[in-house]
């Protein structure tokens, strides 16, 4: 804990509404601890902007431990901001020095429309679930738990996929807009378990299709994995990509055809 | 003692163990292809109204399901860290449905109604079953079957979990079966949508009006039912570790409109979360309950000891709880580490910069086991706290302070979980039935997943079948009309003010009061002086809030102002509760009422009862109705974990 009180610049990108032209605003802002988190310092240039009668900023945030995804922006021109592995909410100011110019944007996607000022519908992500981001298991249908045993490596590699929180840092990092670390993630917790393999090849095509609707195509720059808040290995897309693959092959023999 | 002819709370006859069988016989069914004529709104995504929205869907019944947040997925259960309790045995430890029956019984401190928490012991085996057949990745032994471990008011391990993330890993798999369901069309999903009334018609509840966020329309569903699963009231202390957007509006709004609000006195402080550091902090960070399964809880044995803790020599180390609870050591209920935290805190040895925390020392255990194992078990919870703090919690104890956490109370169920208002049921912490005074440590998920897939889906066709062939009543009925037509009335009351405070400002004031007065120590006086003070801060609110914009757009300022306001009317009742309740029991700790040693001292004569509240107007004191707490099963007796 210091006493230490900073000065900052706040560059912020400010936009009516989802159909309205945005542009950017600069704020000083006074007296912001170390101890702060990022979103605790916008509070502040809140509490100071509704002071003077100006709006406050809209942003998503809600649980602020890092785990309800809501939260995201770009910071200097990086989701989360500078530190690795680490959502907005959990960057604290102590990362920034006295008299730092930051600036502030919302997560840029043609797939993330914007809602207002840093808040962005990632409402695309969803409709990538529903295609098939599940293993179909209507409650009271279910047999013993221990009746299947995961091997531990397994689980545990399912359990790093499964912890993507939602958040669409990887999306906002893509210079293609890509949304392959997401699907790959939703995916590898799913295909890797034996209880999702009866479902394995046709989520993996349903899942991968819907994507494709929304989001660009990934040429492999690894921003992705470099941004999300959870690391999220990029392994998981190549396993996304065999899989894909091998769905396609499948599909074929199950339907009674032959190839090489 | 007088009891209310008002209140039946429709437990079943027979021996406690056969109650639910027996319920689920007698409850009338909708034939499975009449479930489709039947709309079901439920209003939160969490544990509870997802896994409700998803199983009701796959019965068959037509289902709208609102959410604040732009996707599902949000809902503050996913912050859950710890783990999901289980009466599986697997351990072979001796655990039972019995025993984790009686253990939640007797956590709760005998204020919970016996026969459902032994429904929820029944069916905490099933949920485990349901959630590996989602995919949920739970820890498992190299063997490849599922690990467990211990919790707080247990002696046997029953808790399973996937890593620190359980209630992130379970919300994921109810969200997923709920996707589902949006995918096929079963289900409806309103984003970003509040609900802001419940609508009643000839004493029924028929739908809800709503708020969307974004464009700041108002619109109503109409049901043949509608469900709460809209979470806790712990952000009425403004600090908690609640997210920041979670609020008692919905239940709030329903009792308003005739539900009963249950024993909202009984709020738990959790005991292990980073103190608050300085004026501007927004909420408070949670450390899970696991972390006492090998950290050691201590304070230094003089008071205002400044030096550093590596230098506080172990002879001068006072590792309090296993000191006065040796047989439950560090692992004692959550209602007790707190207090015994805030008892050492208060007497001058509390730690860290404001002296307002207790370390929790990983010392032994990292010597005992290496860094490996601790950093394998607490490793994203180690790094978490590192973040806030900028303290390594590997080399530097970490310092925890008690924390509004998770509210026991909520709207009075019956045993279907249906309110007093025919057609409104309540899942998850917002009710108040499961938990009595005090929750123990991994039983939030267990009970929102048990309400949502085991229980629910089975009592509401009872209410739903003797509806066959009723329209829902239509958005344009006169009792829906009037409903929106008064939330844009309010809407704009809240715009028009233009006063000077922020709506945070004045919920920070808010909170200071509660937690100051109606806090962790309770005592008649300084619940007066609540009871004098929130209704200024409500007037002030009133006449002095500052929201700025426009009702028909994203307007944050203008959503948490109508969550405010609420929390302005609910703190009072809080505090009526508490004022009522002259005797301590779990979470609610008055300090006229206690042991020799500091203990919660009940009174089983006077107050085993459920206090369920009607409301009768903002600032007119709400008319009391009691549910008698009969205890055939587990015998009243003074907890003791020592």
């Amino acid at each position: 804990m210091s006493d230490a009180r900073m000065k900052m610049k706040i560059t912020v990108w400010r936009q009516a509404g989802p159909d309205t032209a945005g542009a950017f605003r600069d704020y000083d802002l006074d007296g912001v601890s170390p101890d702060m988190s990022f979103l605790e310092m916008l509070d502040t240039l809140n509490e100071q902007l509704i002071a003077s009668g100006e709006e406050p900023i809209a942003f998503d945030h809600d649980c602020r431990e890092g785990i309800c995804g809501s939260c995201g922006m770009m910071i200097n021109g990086v989701p989360h901001g500078p530190e690795r592995a680490t959502a907005t909410c959990q960057l604290h100011m102590r990362k920034f020095s006295d008299g730092a110019h930051i600036t502030i944007e919302p997560f840029r996607a043609a797939a993330f429309p914007i809602n207002r000022d840093l808040s962005v519908d990632r409402s695309a992500f969803d409709r990538i679930v529903e295609s098939g981001g599940y293993i179909t298991a209507p409650t009271g249908s279910a047999p013993d738990a221990n009746l299947i045993p995961i091997p531990k490596a397994v689980a545990d590699s399912s359990m790093d996929a499964a912890q993507c929180i939602g958040c669409g840092a990887c999306v906002a990092a893509c210079p293609n807009g890509a949304a392959q670390l997401f699907t790959s993630a939703k995916l590898a917790h799913l295909n890797l378990m034996p209880q999702g393999q009866a479902e394995r090849w046709d989520r993996t095509i349903d899942m991968v299709e819907t994507m494709e609707t929304f989001f660009g195509s990934c040429t492999n720059y690894r921003e992705c994995e470099a941004a999300c808040p959870k690391s999220i290995s990029v392994d998981f897309i190549a396993l996304m990509n065999k899989d894909y693959v091998r769905a396609q092959l499948k599909q074929r023999r199950l339907a009674g055809q032959t190839f090489p | 003692m007088t009891l209310d002819s008002n209140i039946d709370a429709k437990i079943p006859g027979g021996a406690m163990a056969d109650k639910w069988t027996a319920r689920k016989f007698d409850a009338k069914l909708v034939n499975p292809a009449n479930k489709r004529r039947f709309t079901v709104v439920v209003v939160g995504t969490g544990l509870a109204g997802a896994s409700a929205a998803a199983t009701l869907a796959e019965l068959g019944y037509r289902v709208q399901v609102v959410s604040f947040h732009d996707t599902p997925r949000r809902a503050h259960s996913i912050a859950a860290q710890g783990g999901i309790n289980a009466a599986k045995n697997y351990p072979n430890d001796g655990d039972s449905v019995h025993r984790l029956f009686y253990d939640t019984v007797k956590g709760g401190d005998f204020r919970a109604r016996e026969a459902n928490v032994h429904r929820l012991a029944e069916v905490s085996v099933d949920i485990i079953d349901q959630c590996v057949a989602q995919g949920v990745p739970f820890a498992r032994e190299y063997g490849g079957l599922l690990d467990n471990r211990s919790f707080g008011g247990a002696q046997v391990s029953r808790t399973f979990y996937a890593r620190g993330q359980t209630g992130q890993q379970l919300l994921l798999g109810a969200y997923q079966a709920l996707a589902r369901q949006i995918g096929l069309g079963n289900v409806e999903l309103f984003n970003r949508t509040e609900m802001l009334e419940l609508v009643v018609k000839d004493g029924r509840a028929v739908g809800i009006v709503c708020r969307h966020l974004i464009s700041g329309e108002v619109f109503s569903l109409s049901g043949h039912a509608v469900v709460l699963a809209t979470g806790g009231y712990g952000n009425v202390y403004y600090l908690s570790t609640n997210a920041k957007m979670s609020n008692v509006t919905a239940a709030w709004r329903a009792h308003k409109q005739g539900a009963y609000f249950a024993n909202p006195c009984y709020t738990q402080i959790h005991p292990t979360c980073i103190p608050a550091s300085d004026e501007f902090q927004s909420k408070l960070t949670l450390m899970s309950e696991s972390l006492r399964n090998d950290g050691r809880i201590l304070v230094p044995q003089q008071t205002d000891d400044a030096r550093p803790p590596h230098q506080i020599p172990e002879t001068e180390r006072d590792y309090y709880l296993e000191r006065r609870y040796p047989a439950f050591g560090n692992l004692v209920p959550r209602d007790i580490a707190s207090r015994a935290a805030k008892r050492e805190v208060d007497a001058g040895r509390g730690v860290g910069p404001l002296k307002n925390g207790v370390y929790l020392d990983f010392g032994d255990a990292i010597s005992r086991l290496g860094k490996a194992v601790v950093e394998e078990r607490y490793g994203n919870l180690f790094e978490i706290y590192e973040r806030i703090t900028d303290d390594d919690p590997y080399t530097t104890p970490m310092r925890i302070y008690p924390a509004v956490h998770y509210t026991m109370g909520g709207l009075w169920v019956d045993y279907n979980l249906m309110s007093n208002l025919p057609g409104l049921y309540v899942l998850g912490e917002a009710n108040f039935s499961d938990h009595g005074a005090n929750r123990l440590g991994a039983s939030a998920l267990m009970q929102g997943l048990a309400d949502g897939y085991f229980v629910l889906p089975y009592t509401i066709g009872d209410y739903l079948a003797p509806m066959l062939g009723q329209p829902v009543v239509g958005a344009d009925d006169p009792a829906f009309v009037a409903v929106e037509a008064k939330v844009a009335d309010t809407t704009r009351q809240l715009l028009s003010i233009k006063g000077t405070r922020s709506v945070d400002d004045i919920h920070r004031e808010l909170g200071k009061v509660m937690w100051d007065n109606v806090g962790m120590g309770r005592t008649e006086a300084s619940l007066d002086k609540a009871l004098t003070e929130i209704p200024a801060i409500r007037d002030e609110f009133w006449k002095n809030v500052r929201v700025l914009g426009e009702e028909q757009s994203l307007n944050q300022s203008l959503e948490k102002a109508g969550r405010v306001a609420d929390f302005l009317e609910f703190a009072e009742l809080l505090a009526l509760d508490a004022r009522h309740r002259k005797e301590s029991c779990g979470g609610h700790f008055r300090e006229e009422y206690q042991t020799d040693e500091g203990e919660a001292l009940r009174d089983d004569d006077n107050f085993a009862y459920v206090a369920a509240w009607e409301f009768a107007g903002v600032g007119t004191a709400p008319a009391l109705h009691k549910e008698e707490l009969v205890f055939e099963e587990v015998h009243l007796a003074t907890r003791s974990y020592k």
